[in-house]
């Protein structure tokens, strides 16, 4: 039995946020009513936040804003709805499911996003309750999908390379479960699940979070060395199996990362994880319910700008933090162990596992899957989910894995993956395969500059500069955000881009190939012809001068383009002798 | 000019009291001002001319009319006040609002009537209709009467309600004072003509027509333009409102009005003259082997034979005269053709001579389209807004345009002409400012209510108001729907209840709605409210009659009888009011 909590007092105003999470009653507010309302296909404002965590965001087709305020219409108001897929997996079902769901009630298309969850964009508002039945008929939801909870949680993917990548797999799964909500909101407004009788409640709904939930957003992500493809130092708990002897022993833990920002506010700022120590696999779960509820105590509730955990950490210091995780875990915390991160990429094409089933890696720019023009990659998809027997998943890079496939399927697959020339990505450039953008315009309502659709061009012009210079195949990462809430953590990428406004960016260089290291801006509100003039004699110099194996984000600093940031609160901060 | 006592003949206070009056004076006030006194000095001559010609019997005539746009109503009150000015003791009254007890009484009965859709009465006319054929009507041997029908021959049972009222009148023992006539759609000078003779038979009755110095009066419109001369109003605004993807397309116009003097109240209707295709012309033309060219005259002014085409003459219907006037026979089937045009008639009956006389002596004028009036004067200052839906349909694979909203969706650019006057209709007119009303319209039926609103946004009416609205998607063809949410938000509508037929599996009509909230219906009514139904006569005001009887019959608790009686009470009451088409 947990009585109410009880949260620290804060000085100031608290942010709107907190008034209307507090009055909802537990995740409900009017969404039951504002669903139905049949003369707009928006909701207000209060639920328009609490639908978040039900997965689900208000937006519109920006495209068509001027043109539908001419015709006397409303904006094209329509539902994106993320569906929480711990370690981005989904059966050959629920594949089938959202394809169907797509064209049935989307806009036809999916995209895989970068923390490995479906999204669905263009569901009419009067759609949304149908699609969520849907899903749970397949056994997915999107509870707390997005909203200031712990959203969908992470995991390398490939887990069936190995028992152990399965043993990682299988906590992501457990972790996410654990820190579910428990709010009945969800089956009640989308389920036509039984309203709980409102009496006074005397114990409290909500164990982990509170009436109030997080100050925030949060996020976990789990990675098993060499690869960290889940930016385990972009997340709030970054959760690094330790593998020995093929066995799991234990996770080290990062706090404190997180990606966005407020342009032109630099208190604040993007900032990678800490590593704090070594946990047991039986102490995961306690670990991740205790720094949550640190973070729900003393997260700022004033300023939402300032809520993440990655400013509670930075404004009272990682020391506060180990007594006050100390305090409430029952467990001591162990020194870190040794690991090493190569890479955030994914490797495509075939591999087979240590339990012989054979795992595809399919590249898929920027995570739409739709069918295009003499690439019917959604159809192909499609055609593979009716007789894959195994599972998929989608990785952080917005890619998807096609896993545990039998050798004698193996074939059957490669002869669709043919005839729908589905792609490996070895035709591509290395930057290509190593490329992230967010989904942004038209329908993100915090988008200042196109990325999804804008980004393949602009590595089509970038490419060719790596072509005169032999570059082709080394692996850069870049990646771009059509906002500094950094969806597609372009703070991590090597040629990092943020939006500023219609075809303008800031354009950051000197981030780590695996991770490990924040970019810092190189040139600010810049546009196509620009970014491609600054980054010509870069390239050209990194092709003459670059160290053996050294990664472009490297030489960046070592020439001098850009100073290092090594902690996100020297993000902002330019070197004046930087060139 | 002001008025002094040297330059006028008015005295000092009357010479004041004027330029007062004068200095504040709108140029339309002016105007009227000067009707009025030309006219009460009409009548003052006339009650001279009385006095001194007693010997002259009293006639007395009632007009009675049934009207639906509101044509049969004004041609029923400019003969009533010509006969009232030429002796004529007159009654002019909707049948709506005539007594039928005092029938028997009438010396000379003139009727006006249309005829809506497939040969039915118009609203306002239907209980009378009924009354004088059923076998309480009674015997009408010492009057007499005529009829004069308003129709459209493109309809089949053309001018049906008039040829109904005159066989109905003769069984009853009424005699004839002239042949009924029925009128098409350019009904203003056979109107006319029934007229001078119905008025020489009276004449006649009283005597009068002997005295020679005895000319017919006539009322001369005070109106600057008129459906006869029409005003061009430059178009300002020209909006689809219906977004990609709609298999529709609606266009709202916004026209200038700017200095023209016109003035309308909301529940009128625009009369627009339209152009027909070009290319039709020209197909026209071809099949013929006319030269479009030569000069042909039309109203007595010389036009070419192609303006004759494109701006005078109807070519896109093909009513059952026209098609005997070609003599056609034996049409591939009856309904051929509906939605066909003169070329294909001309085509189908291999005709590829004639004249341009013998052309135009078979084709009747283009009439002018009516589109309901979508704004209010009191917020568009000099402007008039109007809805038009496109008409777009497919025969054998061909595609043919309305001849109107062809011309408007596709020829029509901001900053054009358009040819227009206001067609009054005063059966289709807002209540007092605190009466409820409840408006059903479905697609361009939705027009005459944005007028609604904004004059009871201006006035700031305090009854509620309640609005259903139809269409195919929410997302494309939602026709004003930012207006509508604004009109919501301010209260100024209290309620809205929208139907969109295709974004569901199953068909959802207004009718439907009316029937879920149907307690709700029956109480606003109980409260006064006044009903509107606005669109196409077919496809919905009869599936909404029907629902609006069930809901009467259901929450009234009434057979199904005494729920036609409940809407007769509201058709009387003037509070179930209809603009069909």
């Amino acid at each position: 039995m947990t009585g109410k909590i009880v949260l620290p007092p804060q000085e100031g105003q608290t942010a709107p946020n907190e008034g209307i999470k507090k009055a909802s009653n537990y995740l409900r507010g009017t969404l039951q009513q504002s669903m139905a309302e049949p003369l707009s296909a928006s909701i207000p404002t209060d639920d328009q936040n609490l639908i978040k965590f039900h997965g689900s965001y208000m937006q519109d087709n920006r495209d068509e804003r001027d043109e539908r305020q001419q015709k006397k219409l409303e904006p094209s108001y329509q539902f994106m709805i993320r569906v929480r897929t711990p370690g981005g997996a989904a059966t050959g079902a629920q594949w089938l499911m959202m394809d169907k769901m797509a064209h049935q009630y989307g806009n036809g298309t999916l995209k895989i996003t970068t923390r490995q969850a479906f999204q669905l964009h263009g569901i009419l508002k009067w759609n949304v309750k149908a699609y969520m039945q849907e899903m749970n008929n397949a056994l997915l939801d999107s509870l707390a999908a997005c909203g200031d909870v712990n959203r969908n949680v992470m995991c390398n993917v490939i887990p069936s390379m190995s028992a152990v990548h399965e043993e990682v797999y299988q906590w992501a799964v457990t972790v996410s479960e654990h820190l579910l909500p428990h709010t009945r909101a969800y089956h009640e407004i989308w389920l036509d699940g039984e309203k709980v009788i409102d009496t006074p409640q005397t114990e409290e709904v909500e164990p982990i979070y509170g009436e109030l939930y997080l100050p925030r957003k949060f996020k976990i992500g789990m990675a098993i060395p060499p690869s960290n493809d889940t930016d385990i130092y972009s997340q709030d708990i970054g959760i690094i199996a330790i593998i020995e002897k093929n066995k799991l022993i234990g996770f080290n833990l990062t706090v404190g990362g997180g990606m966005g920002m407020t342009h032109g506010d630099e208190g604040t700022y993007p900032q990678l994880g800490h590593l704090i120590g070594f946990v047991l696999p039986s102490q995961l779960v306690e670990a991740a319910e205790k720094i949550v509820t640190i973070q729900r105590d003393y997260g700022n509730r004033i300023e939402r700008k300032n809520a993440r955990f990655k400013y509670t950490i930075d404004r009272y210091g990682i020391d506060w933090f180990l007594t006050e995780f100390d305090k409430r875990t029952t467990f001591e915390l162990q020194p870190a162990r040794e690991f090493h991160f190569e890479r955030t990429g994914d490797r495509y094409g075939w591999m087979q596992g240590t339990d012989e089933k054979w795992h595809m890696t399919l590249f898929i720019q920027n995570g739409r899957v739709k069918d295009f023009e003499d690439y019917p990659l959604m159809t192909g998809i499609r055609e593979i989910a009716k007789i894959h027997q195994g599972r998929f998943f989608m990785t952080p890079n917005q890619n998807l894995v096609i896993a545990d496939v039998t050798t004698a399927q193996k074939e059957k697959i490669d002869e669709l993956i043919k005839s729908y020339h589905l792609t490996d990505g070895a035709h591509y450039s290395a930057l290509r395969r190593n490329s992230i953008a967010c989904v942004s315009m038209p329908t993100c309502g915090l988008a200042m500059a196109e990325a999804e659709r804008y980004l393949p061009s602009l590595i089509s012009k970038i490419d060719r500069l790596l072509q005169q210079n032999n570059l082709s195949e080394t692996e850069i990462t870049i990646r771009m955000s059509g906002c500094p809430n950094g969806c597609s953590r372009a703070a991590i990428g090597e040629i990092g881009f943020i939006g500023k406004g219609p075809g303008k960016y800031n354009m950051y260089l000197g981030a780590a190939f695996n991770g490990s290291r924040l970019n810092k801006i190189y040139r600010e509100n810049i546009a196509e012809e620009e970014i491609i003039m600054e980054l010509t004699p870069i390239i050209k110099h990194y092709a003459q001068t670059r160290l053996q194996d050294e990664h472009f984000g490297d030489f960046t600093i070592r020439a001098g383009y850009v100073t290092a940031t090594t902690d996100g609160r020297n993000f902002h901060e330019i070197a004046k002798n930087s060139k | 000019m002001l008025l002094e006592v040297v330059n006028s003949p008015f005295n000092e206070k009357q010479a004041t009291l004027l330029n007062d009056v004068m200095a504040n004076l709108t140029q339309q006030q002016k105007i009227w001002l000067n009707g009025y006194l030309t006219a009460t000095l009409n009548n003052t001559s006339k009650m001279v001319v009385e006095e001194t010609t007693s010997l002259i019997k009293t006639v007395t005539a009632t007009i009675l009319y049934g009207s639906q746009t509101g044509n049969a109503k004004r041609l029923a009150q400019r003969f009533g006040e010509e006969l009232a000015q030429n002796q004529v003791v007159t009654t002019v009254k909707s049948m709506a609002d005539f007594p039928v007890n005092k029938l028997k009484k009438i010396e000379n009965l003139l009727i006006i009537t249309s005829t809506q859709g497939e040969g039915e009465a118009p609203d306002n006319s239907k209980t009378f209709y009924d009354f004088i054929h059923s076998e309480r009507a009674p015997k009408l041997a010492n009057s007499h009467y005529a009829v004069l029908a308003l129709g459209d021959t493109s309809y089949d049972l053309f001018c049906q309600t008039g040829i109904d009222f005159d066989k109905r009148l003769i069984e009853l023992g009424a005699q004839s004072l002239v042949p009924r006539v029925d009128c098409d759609l350019d009904y203003e000078e056979e109107a006319e003509c029934w007229f001078t003779a119905v008025q020489q038979q009276l004449m006649a009755q009283s005597g009068q027509l002997n005295q020679v110095d005895a000319p017919l009066k006539k009322v001369v419109s005070t109106e600057n333009y008129s459906k006869k001369k029409p005003y061009s109003a430059k178009v300002l605004e020209k909006i689809n409102l219906n977004m990609t993807g709609s298999d529709k397309a609606t266009y709202h116009l916004e026209l200038s009005l700017e200095n023209a003097g016109i003035e309308y109240e909301p529940g009128d209707s625009l009369g627009v003259y339209a152009k027909n295709n070009e290319e039709l012309v020209a197909a026209l033309l071809m099949q013929l082997s006319l030269d479009g060219q030569q000069l042909v005259t039309i109203d007595q002014i010389e036009i070419t034979l192609t303006e004759a085409l494109l701006y005078h003459y109807e070519i896109t219907v093909l009513t059952k005269p026209l098609i005997a006037k070609f003599e056609v026979e034996n049409l591939p089937h009856e309904n051929w053709r509906e939605g066909r045009n003169i070329v294909d008639l001309l085509r189908y009956a291999k005709i590829t001579s004639l004249t341009a006389a013998q052309l135009l002596s078979k084709l009747r004028k283009l009439p002018a389209r009516l589109y309901s009036i979508a704004s209010s004067l009191a917020v568009h200052e000099e402007e008039v807004h109007i809805t038009v839906g496109q008409l777009r349909y497919a025969i054998d694979d061909h595609y043919y345009d309305g001849v109107c909203s062809g011309f408007i969706a596709n020829e029509v650019q901001i900053g054009d002409e358009l040819k227009i006057f206001v067609q009054r209709n005063e059966d289709f007119k807002l209540p007092a400012s605190n009466q409820p009303i409840i408006m059903i319209g479905a697609g361009t039926g939705i027009a005459p209510y944005r007028a609604f609103m904004e004059q009871r946004e201006e006035q700031q009416a305090t009854g509620s108001a309640w609005l259903f609205f139809g269409d195919q998607h929410f997302m494309t063809d939602f026709l004003y729907q930012t207006e509508w949410l604004r009109y919501l938000n301010d209260g100024v509508l209290t309620s809205m209840d929208v139907a969109f037929s295709r974004d569901q599996q199953h068909k959802i009509y207004v009718q439907q709605r009316i029937i879920e909230k149907g307690a709700e219906f029956y109480n606003w009514l109980e409260k006064g409210a006044v009903i509107y139904i606005c669109g196409d006569e077919k496809k919905m005001a009869k599936d909404v009659e029907t629902a609006i009887l069930e809901v009467i019959a259901t929450y009234g608790q009434l057979t199904e009888q005494q729920a036609q009686h409940y809407l007769v009470t509201l058709l009387a009451e003037k509070r179930y009011l209809r603009d069909v088409y």
